[in-house]
């Protein structure tokens, strides 16, 4: 137990640490002479012929990504044009094309309305439409595609954190466990809880939330699961009773924090840091070193600690294990622990980049359920592989030169989820056995 | 507090419009879960896409709703091969994954705005089944008895659709009575002695997860016309979860199952609803504790609890027969 508590020690201390750095970085940034207008969520644009003349008198229209207006604009003699958003989100433009000039057309009329997201609050989101032949985007494609893997793979990292949980109790109780994600969001909303009502600023109040998602973990196992091996429920079962806690506590969730998303009081909204032709908010990149780092020690802690060897002994085989000495109920239990540890971490860190709701977690869940399925049923590290894969999957099919519209980006994670499983059934890393 | 109400309005529910549409549903799970021990949880999307078919072809083919029938089970057949093909040679928790993702994904994409042309986005469609109603022999006017009264239209529909759920339990009586049917059972029991006979256990796998699938665009079809509109966030995964509570109520491996589970389950969900509401009013519950939308929450809450409670204290629900139950099997 001492251990245990040791690694969560030090677990929370690398968050802390890093999110120092952060910090630091964050007070830099403000006090710079630079006027950054914080309130400005905004999609601008330039409309120009295919001679790069300006156009006047261009009209377009955005509407948020369910089709509710938020405002129209004329683009003026320079061809600019301007709308202002109420905040990060799906939207789409639409140019009118009856006011272009005569003889000027959309070089691609698919791309009329056109769809965007916005994330990042002071640098307005640049839309083009480009006109006749030779008219050219505003960034280049590779670049895109460069910051859509950057972003995927923060995000793939968060789902992996999230996941290895989902895995491990998969490996040693067999349990697919379809509340998990239910654990994720609980995370996110102590965390929301401890920060903007007690208060506490995010980092302090993450670690708080790790450290209750952790005693969740293991109370879930203690006062639920085991009970239920103990009277031999069998697995369908066991998953049908997980489908129901989830159900009940997404609910309850709603009924106490009410259907709309919030922000962490810390953090909410910070300018691009330009690495190169990479653009990235300090907290994404914050985001992805505490992964980095916790999913090392993580891994270390299986392969080298008693506890991890034992955790991997039970997943292989339980029999075998609790022949040889391991208390397989003690392990599970562990197991437990640490899964609701990370799963609130990946909670807070998946609010932090895009607030949290009382449903953020069951999003994610189908997502950590492709890159378990994708990395290996049971394995942990099969569980981050196959979630990075799916992360990259899920933005970069957005971007060039995939360009799906954003809503559609999970289907390429489940189209690859149906293939893998047709061509691989195991996943990348997981052993033929286990399939059944 | 009109307990008259409360009780007038739980009848109505066990057999409207919902009761039946999730009789259907139920069937296709039983058939899926309680026969073979297919655990599909994903059945929102067999229901989505009858639905969606319905509507599709009325209002962008420009054909007869009519037509929309056997569109839509094409479709669910279509379904149901891309999702049994990959997931029925593996072990029972891949289809539960990958039907449940399939689901939401349909969701995801009908919503999806770039396909409002086709499938209206996130406000969805209306007004395709006026074909159903023109051939509609009630006069205008109420019709049943006590409490069971309803006006033509809803009167119609409730005809036509407990008529198709007899037919539909009708068939599925004679095909697990049926030679299929004991192979189903067969594999439900054991995969593997069903395969050492020689049957090809993937093949009747899929038989099943197609009929099943099929009875599921049956219940989007009775929605989406009853209603007359399809809007995505009405086939949220809850659906599928709220299909099974009713099937377990029942008792699974039972035709009557679904019909009694789903039936019990309306009474109660709207029951609770109107009795919370009527609380309400009676000031029972304050307003610092509970608002009108957070009633429906409070429902689901309760669904999620009898889906925690009833695997573990009564699986076989109220007709099942403990032995025939796959809840606590592998």
């Amino acid at each position: 137990m001492r251990r245990l508590v040791l690694v969560l020690v030090v677990l929370c201390a690398s968050l802390g640490a890093l999110s120092g750095v952060a910090t630091a970085q964050d007070a830099e940034e403000t006090e710079g002479d630079e006027t950054v207008e914080v309130s400005e969520w905004s999609v601008i644009g330039t409309m120009k012929d295919p001679e790069g003349e300006p156009i006047e008198g261009a009209e377009f229209t955005v509407s948020s990504a369910d089709g509710e207006e938020i405002g129209t604009a004329t683009s003026d003699e320079e061809g600019n044009w301007g709308v202002e958003l109420p905040g990060p989100g799906d939207y789409r433009a639409e140019l009118d094309t009856d006011t272009l000039p005569e003889g000027v057309a959309l070089r691609n009329e698919d791309n009329n309305p056109l769809e965007f997201t916005v994330r990042t609050l002071g640098r307005p989101r640049v839309v083009l439409f480009a006109t006749g032949e030779g008219a050219s985007r505003g960034v280049p494609a590779w670049e895109e595609l460069l910051n859509n893997v950057v972003s995927g793979l923060k995000f793939g990292l968060v789902i992996a954190m999230a996941a290895i949980g989902l895995s491990l109790i998969f490996g040693t109780t067999g349990l697919t466990n379809f509340a998990h994600g239910e654990m994720v969001t609980w995370g996110a909303l102590v965390a929301y809880f401890f920060n903007v009502h007690a208060g506490l600023h995010l980092i302090p109040a993450a670690v708080l939330a790790i450290g209750v998602g952790a005693v969740t973990g293991g109370l879930q196992d203690r006062l639920l699961w085991r009970p239920l091996r103990r009277r031999r429920t069998g697995l369908i079962a066991m998953m049908v009773v997980s489908i129901g806690l989830g159900l009940l506590v997404r609910n309850i969730f709603l009924f106490v924090f009410l259907g709309r998303t919030r922000a962490y009081a810390d953090y909410a909204v910070q300018r691009d840091w330009e690495i190169g032709p990479i653009g990235i908010t300090p907290k994404d990149l914050a985001s992805i070193v505490i992964c980095v780092v916790v999913l090392l020690l993580v891994g270390l802690g299986l392969q080298r600690t008693r506890l991890g060897t034992a955790m991997r002994a039970v997943a292989d085989n339980p029999d075998l294990a609790a022949s040889s000495g391991i208390d397989v109920q003690r392990v599970i239990l562990y197991v437990w622990v640490f899964g609701g540890g990370l799963a609130a971490l990946g909670g807070v860190l998946q609010a932090m980049g895009e607030q949290t709701s009382f449903q953020q977690g069951f999003l994610l869940l189908l997502l950590m359920f492709a890159g378990v399925t994708l990395g290996g049923l049971g394995t942990a590290y099969g569980a981050l592989v196959g979630s990075v894969i799916v992360g990259l999957l899920v933005e970069v099919s957005t971007g060039p030169p995939f360009d799906l519209p954003s809503e559609m980006k999970y289907l390429g994670a489940l189209f690859v989820l149906i293939i893998i499983l047709v061509v691989r059934p195991q996943g990348i890393l997981g052993s033929k056995e286990r399939i059944g | 507090m009109d307990v008259g109400s409360i009780i007038e309005n739980s009848l109505r529910a066990a057999v409207g419009l919902e009761a039946v549409a999730f009789v259907l549903a139920a069937i296709g799970l039983n058939l899926h879960f309680g026969y073979t021990g297919l655990l599909n949880f994903g059945q929102v999307g067999f229901m989505s896409v009858g639905a969606y078919s319905i509507a599709i072809t009325v209002n962008e083919l420009d054909l007869s709703m009519w037509a929309g029938i056997p569109i839509g089970i094409l479709a669910a057949t279509v379904f149901a091969l891309l999702l049994g093909i990959p997931t029925l040679r593996l072990r029972a928790d891949y289809l539960a994954i990958v039907t449940i993702a399939a689901g939401e994904i349909f969701r995801l994409v009908v919503r999806a705005a770039s396909l409002r042309d086709l499938t209206g986005g996130s406000s969805g469609m209306t007004q395709f089944a006026r074909d159903f109603y023109a051939i509609n022999p009630f006069g205008d006017g109420t019709y049943g008895f006590g409490v069971f009264r309803w006006d033509e239209r809803r009167f119609w529909l409730l005809i036509v659709c407990w008529t198709l759920v007899a037919v539909v339990s009708g068939l599925v009586i004679l095909l697990i009575r049926s030679p299929w049917g004991r192979v189903l059972k067969s594999i439900r029991e054991d995969e593997d002695a069903a395969r050492s006979l020689g049957k090809n256990v993937y093949w009747f796998k899929m038989q099943s997860l197609i009929l099943g699938g099929i009875c599921g665009a049956f219940a989007g079809f009775a929605l989406a016309i009853g209603t007359q509109s399809v809007q995505p966030d009405t086939y949220s995964t809850a659906i599928t979860f709220y299909a099974l509570t009713a099937l377990i109520i029942g008792g699974m491996a039972k035709s009557i199952g679904p019909i009694v589970g789903s039936m019990l389950f309306w009474l109660l969900f709207a029951g609770v609803d109107v009795l919370l509401r009527e609380m309400q009013s009676a000031d029972y519950i304050p307003e610092w504790l509970m608002d009108g939308t957070q009633v429906g929450q409070v429902r689901v809450m309760l669904v999620g609890l009898a889906l925690m409670l009833l695997p573990i204290f009564r699986p076989q629900g109220l007709f099942g027969d403990k032995r025939e139950i796959q809840l606590d099997a592998r």
